[in-house]
């Protein structure tokens, strides 16, 4: 008699996602729930809508992250300042009693708050991808034979950025007080009420995915990119300029990532320490995910997001309250994958 | 007089701390088929990879269609009409066939002007024309890879090792479509089975050692198997 046995196969990235993502939920549900009360569906609910809104957001840095490394093998350590910057200059322009006096000028130059939120976004997506565009025409071109260097000027920069935004901004944290339209409003999931923003923030990531992925799939850009991230030598020879798409897809990369500061800050504020906390999410994101693949980077976002959301909640149970558990997440994550699963959930042997 | 389509001359060239060339010559003429010969490691792979820039020679001189591709990058080499069809073919395999085709486009249209010259020369393509380069076979691989070189205007087309590793019944059909291509392309062309060069060069150059010892016609080779003992351990 024939007889079918069931195994685990992780190598199949199907397997490995619904392993993962059941596991994140199941640890969701005990996070959430209560040792006196059992099961909590409207907190469960409302982590699960907080932790999609911080996936995003880690997508939105995620992503540039993994298309830069995946195509010119760079691990830019300077995504995380991208990020700040975006948000500082979209929280300075739209805060206008507060910060440096020139991003206020701008500001006030719009009295609609929705408007002006709007230009500041504009704004911070421009600059970041301008200094992004900088840093790898003038900086990192002339290191692409010397990735280690690559790497230390990535880190170098992040490090430089972060002192500018402290000179500039100060060390304080900041809170957002404009109201727009976008953050005015409020939605219930289970009984619980929860701002609008979050659902914005969700909307905008998801669409960004889809954009992102249309444009790898049904453009030459993107024909080009997944050519590039196999061997960009032979794209080369093929009478492409890889350095020009290397830089394009930098600057990209880069206005993204301020793109996602400047959509965090009317719900996380403004710190100085939010590029490093997103940095390192997103670097275990792209892990996670199999470095290069963006589809991989795009379902590890949302991971780390539900695993962040979650052990946040965990922190803050009666019988736990440690808030620990909340700064060590992705690398947790990151540990366990790379004990099952090395070459990540879509990753190819590199 | 020939009418030169390539010349190199004395070409050196370095990988890393390495000196692979050491004094390189080819000639190709017009409409041709010339084959680079000589053992494994002679140099034959990186004149063709100095050709098109991706290991820039630092001494001598290429010159093709009167113009010197000395210092320009390896996409400005291959805009000025060289198709480049390196050894292990290099097919994108997380890209569809049609994907590996499009890629190749140097303008709006180039695909769908060759699609159908493509699908005749290797029928298969035609029927794999979605299907992930990754699943293809070898001998697929390696028409995919020819046929990329042929989506844009090149008259030039630098072959290496077309039959590395393949059955003998998908060499006579490769063989047979770089002969189709010989009747309006130039072909430089690196092989390793003297029996398939033999059959399909007009010229030859053997390389040793990083240096080019012997150069002439395929058939003035063919009657010396001296020549063809020393240098490529065949007779």
């Amino acid at each position: 008699m024939n007889t079918k046995s069931f195994s685990f196969n992780l190598s199949n990235p199907v397997v490995t996602i619904s392993l993962l993502f059941g596991m994140v939920f199941a640890f969701g549900i005990y996070a959430t729930s209560s040792p006196s009360s059992g099961i909590n569906p409207s907190l469960f609910g409302i982590t699960l809508v907080s932790g999609l809104f911080q996936g995003m957001l880690l997508f939105l840095v995620a992503s540039g992250l993994s298309l830069i490394f995946g195509l010119m093998d760079i691990l830019n350590f300077a995504q995380g300042a991208y990020f700040m910057i975006g948000a500082y200059m979209t929280w300075d322009i739209q805060n206008l009693d507060t910060g440096v006096p020139f991003f206020n000028n701008i500001g006030s130059a719009f009295p609609d708050p929705n408007i002006r939120f709007l230009v500041a976004l504009i704004i911070a997506v421009v600059t970041g991808g301008v200094l992004g565009f900088i840093l790898e025409r003038i900086l990192l071109r002339p290191l692409y034979s010397r990735p280690l260097f690559q790497l230390v000027l990535t880190f170098g920069v992040s490090l430089i950025m972060l002192e500018i935004i402290k000179a500039v901004w100060g060390t304080n944290s900041n809170a957002w007080t404009s109201t727009i339209w976008l953050n005015s409003g409020t939605f219930s999931i289970f009984g619980q009420q929860d701002t609008t923003y979050r659902l914005f923030v969700i909307a905008v990531g998801a669409v960004m995915m889809i954009a992102i992925a249309l444009l790898l799939r049904r453009t030459k850009l993107g024909i080009i990119v997944r050519a590039g991230v196999e061997d960009a030598e032979m794209v080369s020879a093929l009478g492409i300029n890889v350095r020009a798409i290397f830089t394009l897809i930098f600057t990209l990369g880069c206005a993204l990532a301020a793109f996602g500061g400047a959509v965090a800050t009317p719900f996380l504020g403004v710190k100085f320490t939010m590029g490093s906390e997103f940095l390192l999410a997103a670097i275990a994101a792209i892990v996670l995910g199999g470095l290069g693949s963006y589809e991989g980077t795009a379902i590890a976002s949302i991971l780390v997001g539900f695993m962040w959301s979650f052990t946040q909640q965990f922190g803050v149970r009666p019988d736990i309250n440690n808030g620990i558990w909340f700064s060590i997440t992705p690398m947790l994550l990151l540990t366990m994958i790379l004990l099952l699963r090395p070459s990540g959930i879509f990753g190819k042997e590199r | 007089m020939t009418d030169i389509h390539l010349h190199i001359e004395g070409i050196h060239t370095f990988i890393g701390q390495f000196h692979i060339l050491e004094g390189v010559s080819v000639t190709v003429p017009r409409g041709s088929i010339t084959v680079l010969l000589g053992r494994n490691g002679a140099g034959k792979t990186t004149t063709l990879k100095s050709i098109m820039g991706i290991t820039p020679p630092s001494e001598g001189s290429i010159i093709y269609n009167g113009k010197s591709l000395r210092g320009m990058k390896p996409h400005s080499i291959a805009q000025l009409g060289i198709g480049y069809v390196p050894e292990h073919r290099a097919i994108f395999k997380e890209l569809s066939v049609r994907e590996n085709l499009e890629l190749a486009g140097r303008k709006r249209g180039d695909l769908d002007k060759q699609r159908d010259f493509i699908f005749t020369l290797f029928p298969d393509l035609q029927r794999l024309y979605d299907l992930g380069g990754g699943n293809l076979s070898g001998g697929q691989q390696q028409m995919l890879a020819i046929a990329r070189a042929l989506v844009p205007q090149n008259d030039l087309l630098l072959i290496d090792e077309p039959s590395e590793g393949l059955a003998p019944v998908i060499i006579q059909q490769l063989m047979a479509a770089i002969k189709k291509l010989a009747e309006f392309k130039t072909i430089l062309l690196v092989e390793q089975n003297f029996r398939v060069a033999s059959k399909l060069a007009d010229h030859y150059v053997i390389i040793d050692e990083g240096h080019s010892v012997q150069a002439g016609a395929m058939a003035d080779l063919l009657s010396d198997p001296a020549v063809v003992n020393r240098y490529l351990g065949v007779a």
